[in-house]
């Protein structure tokens, strides 16, 4: 039987660094110097890196607490503007314009979040597509500050100051291997998040919000909370984004782009596993670059993948490692005994 | 003064009036039952009693303190709890986990985003203890849907528990049970009786009648009748009804 969905093994849920941890690591260290050989090249790795960041604080919100948020790219859009905005008139540092992404970002996460937090299921799409228009319409109109369809220019790759050195990430390799070190940093501690006892209880909330009030939880507040880490998160990918494209732009806010990250998740597996939008995001990007190569219409083709998994594996690509590859992998492995049934949590 | 005391309640939902000046009362360490045919607005009572519903008009007082209107949550930790009858279980859980889920300590630290909750086995401990006490030893890693449904029903109760109430309130926990599950329930609320209030909404007389130190028939949306199981078999009310019949059965 499959696992139930987000359910890990005990020796993973209390541990820091985690065996699928590790091969992320691995795997994407490496990357820039495999990437070309593959025939692609290393900007796509930096689009990864942002877009799996992003997905992951999304996720927060769609497969952990069960809230469809239909209007997330306007939070990503403002952690650019907020980026570019931070180096132009305040400060041109580094640290200082991604924490400012992070809280402006969050800040409107929070304000959202007020209306939003007593909504579920449908409601709450509609009303999350509702603010996520109005961020946009607002972007678009309020030309003195987001310089509207010519977007805001000449954003910097900022250096990094380390006190004692700083490093240079104006190459689009020296870039990667910052949003890699952002990216790590942030999958240890959502992977500590998830299941700690506030990931728990927003695990709860997308299964019976009902029965956590009854519990004796304060189901709204958690609501609040998810929503506001996860604009936050959302706008330190808009912040790296801005430097990916050293600029930000309108478009990027538009209802468009927040239904690709729901799509993106979705196929991931992001409603089962913690894993789901990094799985979503590689292939998304691999099928843009790779069917796009062949076909203007990719994106159709996407869609249609899309809607065939849905039909046929609505978990997505998680879905089918945690039915078929795992089971089947432990069934085999030495090293995972078989699970006691009184003391085993798994 | 009763510990829960609930006078002059009012509740309708657009033009239909479900509860109409309902008024009750339930004594500390007695077992309160609440019967009456289906609709009868019995588990409307419960969650206006519990915060789910704020009632139109009346008032609800918890040892002395006027909760009406309070958010559930919060009359959680003032120490009510309930069960519900369309169960509400964590399914994606383990059987313990959904205890674990409920119990003070782990919501206590409700906002700790760090630690792993599989790491705190004194929860774990005491999430067992009360799965031993509902007769779900042995059963703790299963997941919650993959429980039978009558684990299911005392699963329900086991995390109603879990909070450590003062107050329990049960929805029909007989519903769908065989007669030795019945029995066995039975056995469980004698048990809890001793450390717990309970009120308990209950279709199956022989069981509420076995157990209840005071019942209140609820028709219409009104306590039509109420006393002990002894008063309530000779009232007139019952007795023409076809729960009189149930009951002298
Ligand atoms: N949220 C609601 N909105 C509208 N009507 C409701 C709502 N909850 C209950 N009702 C109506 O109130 C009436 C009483 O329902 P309630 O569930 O309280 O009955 P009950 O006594 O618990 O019945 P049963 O024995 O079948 O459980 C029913 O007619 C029901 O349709
Ligand atoms: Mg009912």
């Amino acid at each position: 039987m499959t696992l139930p969905a987000m359910q890990y093994d005990r020796r993973e849920t209390t541990a820091w660094i985690t065996r699928p941890i590790l091969v992320m690591a691995v795997v994407f260290a490496t990357l820039p110097l495999w990437i070309e050989t593959v025939g692609l090249y290393q900007y796509l790795g930096v689009e990864v890196l942002i877009w799996i960041v992003f997905a992951l604080g999304f996720n927060l919100l769609l497969g952990y607490t069960g809230l469809p948020s239909f209007g997330h790219g306007a939070f990503f859009g403002i952690g650019a503007y907020a980026f570019g905005l931070a180096q132009f008139e305040v400060w041109a540092n580094l640290w200082f314009c991604l924490a400012a992404a992070i809280v402006v970002t969050g800040a409107f996460g929070a304000v959202t979040a007020l209306f939003l937090a007593h909504r579920r299921g449908i409601y709450f799409a509609l009303m999350s597509i509702a603010f996520g228009q109005i961020f946009y319409f607002i972007a678009s109109k309020w030309t003195d500050v987001t310089k509207g369809e010519d977007g805001l220019l000449n954003i910097a790759r900022l250096p990094a100051d380390f006190g004692v050195a700083e490093v240079s990430i104006q190459s689009n390799t020296a870039l990667y291997y910052f949003c890699y070190a952002v990216m790590m940093v942030l999958i240890v501690l959502l992977w500590r998040l998830t299941n700690s006892p506030f990931g728990r209880t927003l695990r709860a909330i997308k299964q019976n919000e009902t029965r956590v009030a009854f519990i004796g939880y304060p189901v709204r507040l958690y609501k609040w909370a998810a929503f506001t880490l996860s604009c936050g998160i959302a706008g330190l990918a808009g912040g790296l984004f801005a430097m990916a494209q050293e600029g930000a732009y309108i478009n990027i806010m538009s209802l468009q782009w927040s239904g690709t990250i729901v799509l993106i998740v979705l196929i991931g597996g992001g409603f089962v596993s913690f894993w789901g939008p990094v799985l979503g995001v590689i292939l998304y990007f691999v099928a843009r670059d790779i069917l796009g190569a062949y076909t203007e219409a990719w994106l159709l083709w996407f869609g249609l993948m899309f809607v065939v998994l849905v039909m046929f594996k609505p978990d997505g690509i998680a879905g089918m490692w945690r039915g078929w590859v795992a089971p089947r992998l432990r069934g085999r492995g030495a090293t995972t005994p078989a699970p006691r049934p009184a003391e085993s949590r798994s | 003064m009763a510990l829960f005391e609930a006078t002059h309640l009012h509740k309708r939902f657009g033009d239909q009036v479900v509860l109409e000046d309902i008024s009750l009362a339930f004594e500390e360490g007695q077992v309160s039952g609440i019967m009456g045919p289906n609709g009868a607005g019995k588990t409307t009572c419960f969650n206006v009693l519990t915060g789910r519903y704020k009632p139109d008009r009346g008032r609800v007082t918890f040892d002395g303190e006027d909760i009406t209107g309070v958010a559930p949550h919060r009359i959680v930790a003032k120490g009510i709890s309930r069960s519900f009858q369309i169960m509400t279980l964590f399914d994606e859980f383990t059987a313990l986990d959904n205890v674990v889920m409920a119990l003070p300590s782990t919501r206590r630290r409700g906002f700790d985003g760090l630690h792993a909750l599989d790491g705190d086995s004194a929860a774990q401990d005491r999430a067992a203890e009360i799965m031993g006490r509902v007769g779900l030893k042995g059963r703790e890693g299963v997941n919650a849907k993959s429980l039978s449904y009558g684990e299911r029903r005392a699963l329900e109760i086991g995390v109603a528990l879990a909070t450590e109430p003062r107050l329990l309130f049960v929805d029909e926990p007989t519903a769908g049970l065989g007669t030795e599950a019945t029995a066995r329930l039975t056995d469980l609320m004698r048990e809890l009786k001793r450390y717990t209030t309970i009120v308990v909404i209950e279709h199956d007389m022989r069981f509420l009648f076995a157990l209840a130190d005071k019942i209140s028939v609820i028709h219409w949306g009104q306590v039509i009748a109420q006393g002990t199981p002894d008063e309530l078999r000779a009232n007139r009310w019952v007795r023409r009804s076809n729960i009189g019949e149930l009951a002298n059965a």
